[in-house]
């Protein structure tokens, strides 16, 4: 008697022999898991009717359809969402600068855009503030690399403050955020920091209110000496010094992200600060 | 009507949830129940997710089964979940901007959950769209649940929260004069590895004579 074959509908595990076995020796289902395997040739000659699915010109047809079809549909979605995405992302970054001035933008009635009038967008060139007369943008990862430093003046009750955007590198990806300074440029007035695809419920903690709101009215320097920012993130519960800020529990490597980014992003700015 | 939700069509839907459970029987998917589990939120917002791209994808590759080339067929499979994962994110980018910034790396880890093309395998290319459909959002609620419970416990006993809620009083704690400390090893996602054996565990006790 030839042996039938008995294929486990869970795994895939193929079992020869007159029955199907009691459990599955790969993902241990039951026997009830189980179906026969009719043997191929048994089943073409009734399979013949319409087109052959198997042949190459069908199978080389059908991945070229399925491909220019697919492309069509990703190209035509992102193009009719195009404008609507970059509106969002644009008053998402505005909303993200009104944060580091340690405002609720999520508060009832609060809009963004309007708010956002209010902020100037200038550039620190040849030791002075000019305007910045290019299209706003989203991200200020590449702009900082090229030496344009941005800087936002704003009024918070009457008094002068500088929003500084900073970037860096996490753990997995790209790190950035804004630090505002008071008018003195010397303590920090509040901070907002957000990441492309830190670990979830660890360093994308960084994210939220009560870590950034440590650095609220930190000094950007140790004693009276300005010549090298000492902010400072260290391990989650060992701030000591007026320049330590809490790290984030499980998540050291995202911390030391964030501190080389505030650090070094502030330095960059010194000669402002200074002057 | 009956036709619909005849025995067959109710244990596509049903089986996967407790029986026939991606998780804890089939072992699937548990990459992403690490990962996604440290808070109840994101575990909650990661099971719907793959529940409703589950069922849409069974559904379509279940309406094209029949003329699927054999040879190319996971290709073709991959093609589907990929651009329903990129259309729904876009979508989210447009018009829930908030909610597609939480879920940021998720949303394209689905493209990489071994139950989406498990069950396109074994199930969409044998059966008929409705069916398949069932059976999607069966196996992605039975995902969903075990995602629930990890998020809960890990995010209850890591750090005292539910959904952001403080729920163990501040008062317990050491550092206000208490007795109690988060569980650092909660937030590890190592501890859901240990989270999930426990669940098998429980799981199997309880149906043990089902099996």
């Amino acid at each position: 008697m030839a042996t039938k074959k008995f294929k486990c509908e869970l795994c895939g595990y193929i079992h020869e022999g007159d029955k199907a076995p009691a459990s599955c020796p790969k993902c241990g289902a039951g026997a009830d898991a189980f179906t026969e395997i009719v043997e191929a040739g048994a089943e073409a000659p009734a399979k013949k009717k319409g087109i052959d699915t198997s042949s190459n010109t069908y199978t080389i047809l059908y991945a070229s359809a399925m491909v220019i079809l697919v492309a069509f549909l990703l190209a035509f979605t992102s193009i009719v969402l195009k404008p609507t995405q970059d509106a969002n992302v644009e008053n998402d970054t505005k909303g993200q600068i009104l944060t580091s001035l340690n405002m609720d933008i999520k508060a009832n009635g609060f809009n963004v855009a309007k708010q956002f009038e209010s902020v100037q967008d200038m550039l620190w060139k040849d030791g002075q503030l000019v305007p910045y007369e290019g299209k706003f943008l989203s991200s200020y990862a590449g702009a900082i690399k090229e030496g344009e430093l941005h800087v936002f003046v704003t009024e918070v009750e009457g008094e002068t403050k500088y929003i500084l955007p900073v970037s860096g590198r996490g753990l997995w990806g790209s790190l950035w955020g804004y630090v505002s300074l008071n008018a003195d440029k010397k303590t920090i007035f509040g901070t907002y920091f957000y990441h492309s695809s830190e670990t979830a419920g660890l360093g994308a903690r960084l994210g939220e209110r009560w870590f950034q709101e440590q650095f609220n009215g930190k000094p950007l320097f140790a004693g009276e000496s300005t010549d090298a920012v000492a902010i400072k993130v260290v391990k989650a519960g060992s701030a000591s010094a007026e320049t330590e800020v809490n790290g984030i529990t499980g998540a050291t490597l995202t911390g030391n992200g964030i501190d080389a980014m505030v650090r070094e992003g502030l330095t960059n700015y010194l000669d402002f600060i200074n002057q | 009507m009956s036709k619909l939700f005849s025995e067959e069509n109710r244990a596509a839907f049903s089986k996967p949830l407790n029986l026939d459970n991606p998780v804890v029987i089939q072992v699937l998917g548990i990459c992403s129940a690490l990962a996604v589990t440290s808070q109840l939120a994101p575990a909650i917002v990661m099971g719907l997710s793959v529940t409703v791209i589950t069922a849409f994808a069974n559904v379509i590759i279940s309406l094209i089964r029949k003329t699927i080339p054999n040879r190319i067929r996971i290709i073709v499979q991959l093609v589907v979940v990929a651009a329903l994962v990129t259309i729904v994110s876009e979508l989210l980018k447009a018009y829930v901007y908030d909610v597609s910034v939480q879920l940021s790396v998720y949303v394209g880890l689905i493209i990489t959950n071994c139950i989406l093309m498990g069950r396109l395998e074994a199930f969409a290319m044998q059966n008929a769209p409705w069916p398949s459909f069932l059976d999607g959002i069966g196996n992605g609620l039975g995902y969903a649940w075990v995602l629930v419970v990890l998020g809960f416990v890990r995010e209850l006993f890591g750090f005292g929260t539910l959904l952001g809620f403080q729920i163990i009083p501040q008062s317990w704690y050491v550092e206000n004069g208490g007795w109690y400390m988060n569980n650092g090893m909660m937030v590890m996602p190592a501890m859901s590895l240990i989270i999930v054996g426990c669940i098998i565990w429980a799981h199997r006790s309880l149906n043990k004579e089902e099996k």
